[in-house]
């Protein structure tokens, strides 16, 4: 009853499909731009090519690593307190109807306001620079687990909340045992939303602090190397600015799914469906 | 009254009325008696009020007139299971875990909650598949895994509100022939909404058929063949006849809505 899908690691027709489509696509399109880049001979400074990219990021890991670090550092633990306040909050939502309707539009002006135009000011409130990404990065990851979470915790079966009434349970009882399952996959899914917002939040707050801060997180890499002109290694750390946000989304989902394989549609393979 | 009735009443409805707050009387002056250890089928069209009325017996809505009462003492929650129409199953939670759950809200410790939850699903005859997860499970034993559920606690009553409506008929009769074995095994009381007039006349000992808008029992009807009744009762004169008296009596109701 309970077996696996074969889908693992691309098994199927489908899955290898899945995996080498995109995978084909993205050497073509490799090869295109280093091709062109050679043919025209184009000067790094105006565009490198995947090669010299490729070198560039090797060359340089040692600083590019330790900016990763930094901006890894900030996007998880900003994740982590959007996802616990998000939670939390959204639990306090589903207790009392007057603090959800008294709170939520501020939750909404807090995303609705673009994080570039309050990054300046909180830069400039709070002394420690760490702590204003990870507030930047914060704001943004913030509202998708919130909302996400708060519709879930209302999106309880009626029949089954009968039945919890039935059975006179407590009111942390039907929390506990109902509301938060119920939850669940839609704060995975506001968790995987939240995980890209929050690297790109802490990345527009390293933009805004500039060169100016103490920390040097990726942003900061991409604007120094601007200023001097290396091209190739503001593209490097491009480069790994996209990959930790892949990386991010993907461990998000793996998550999700290990969560929510045994019981929720969203995570079967579709030969599972009933 | 009837022969269900020859035991105390289990439960008792005086005059009972439930008018919604949009103003439409959904049900009007109910009068009944629940025979303790009896079979009772409340059939009637749908919006006749026999949902609510099942409600308002588990507690779920109040009476906005009349009293529904417990002779044999105070209406405990844990005296009471109920099956929906759906199997209304937690599909995070294992066959297993879904029948468990009452007794542990009740605060029954796990281990000893599962014990008993496994051999109510023994007693469903859904050995075996303790470990497995309600989309994992066909229509008919997800019924299954929620009359188990109802019935763990060791009810005196058991309501059920059309539980079988939307299974096939080949799983319908099985889970018909079922209910009836449980039912004669432990003598608890059941209250069974049907709009099946077949279904009603196969189960019951006594039918209260109701009319609708307003909601009300316009008839009751005792059905007389002993149990246990098996597939040849369900091809016999005698029930061709109950349910032609029943199917009557219906139409008597539904004229009655419209006069």
């Amino acid at each position: 009853m309970m077996e696996e899908a074969p889908t693992r690691l691309g098994l199927t027709v489908e899955g290898w499909t899945r995996l080498l489509a995109p995978l084909l696509i993205g050497v073509a399109v490799l090869g295109l731009w280093e091709g062109i880049v050679r043919w025209k001979g184009i000067p790094p400074y105006v565009l490198p090519g995947p090669v010299l990219i490729a070198e560039t990021l090797v060359k340089d890991w040692g600083p590019l690593s330790a900016s990763l670090l930094v901006t890894l550092k900030v996007t998880a633990l900003a994740l982590l307190i959007a996802a616990t306040l998000g939670l939390a909050l959204a639990v306090l939502f589903a207790q009392s109807r007057v603090v959800e309707l008294s709170l939520f539009p501020y939750a909404v002006i807090l995303q609705v306001t673009p994080i570039v135009a309050i990054a300046p000011l909180i830069i400039i409130w709070v002394d420690d620079i760490t702590l204003s990404l990870l507030i930047c990065a914060w704001i943004v990851a913030f509202f998708p687990i919130l909302s996400n979470t708060t519709v879930g915790l209302n999106s309880t079966d009626h029949n089954l909340l009968d039945l919890f009434r039935l059975y006179r349970a407590s009111r942390w009882q039907v929390l506990w045992r109902l509301r938060l399952p119920t939850a669940m996959p839609f704060f995975l899914a506001g968790l995987r939303i939240s995980g890209g917002l929050a690297l790109i939040g802490a990345i527009v707050a390293e933009f805004v602090a500039g060169t100016g801060g103490s920390a040097s997180g990726l942003a900061y890499r991409i604007l120094e190397a601007g200023f001097q002109l290396q091209i190739p290694r503001m593209f490097a750390a491009l480069v790994l600015v996209s990959a930790t946000g892949i990386a991010i989304f993907l461990a998000l989902s793996l998550a999700s799914h290990l969560l929510l394989r045994r019981w929720h549609e969203s995570a079967m393979g579709r030969g599972e469906r009933r | 009254m009837d022969q269900g009735d020859s035991a105390r009443a289990l439960v008792t409805l005086a005059g009972v009325a439930k008018r919604y707050a949009t103003g439409t009387l959904a049900l009007r002056d109910v009068s009944l008696a629940i025979g303790e250890g009896g079979f009772l089928a409340l059939l009637g069209p749908s919006g006749c009020g026999k949902s609510t009325l099942l409600r308002m017996i588990a507690g779920l809505v109040a009476p906005s007139q009349g009293d529904i009462s417990w002779p044999g003492g105070a209406a405990a929650s844990r005296d009471i299971g109920f099956v929906f129409q759906e199997p209304t199953l937690m599909p995070w939670a294992t066959a297993l875990a879904n029948v468990a759950l009452p007794l542990e809200l009740a605060g029954m410790p796990r281990r000893e909650a599962e014990a008993r939850a496994a051999a109510m699903l023994a007693r469903v005859e859904l050995k075996g598949f303790e470990k497995a997860y309600p989309r994992a499970l066909s229509g008919g034993m997800r019924m299954r895994v929620s009359i188990a559920r109802a019935l763990v606690t060791r009810p005196r009553l058991l309501l059920m509100d059309e539980p079988f409506a939307a299974l096939d008929e080949i799983t319908r009769f099985r889970l018909n022939n079922d209910l009836l074995d449980l039912w004669q095994e432990e003598r608890f009381t059941v209250v069974f909404v049907t709009h099946s007039v077949f279904e009603s006349v196969y189960l019951a000992q006594r039918i209260a058929v109701m009319a609708a808008r307003p909601g009300r029992i316009t008839a009751e009807l005792p059905i007389g063949a002993p149990y246990p009744r098996g597939e040849v009762f369900r091809t016999s004169a005698a029930y061709a006849a109950q349910c032609r008296e029943v199917s009557l009596a219906l139409e008597a109701a539904m004229a009655a809505r419209a006069a």
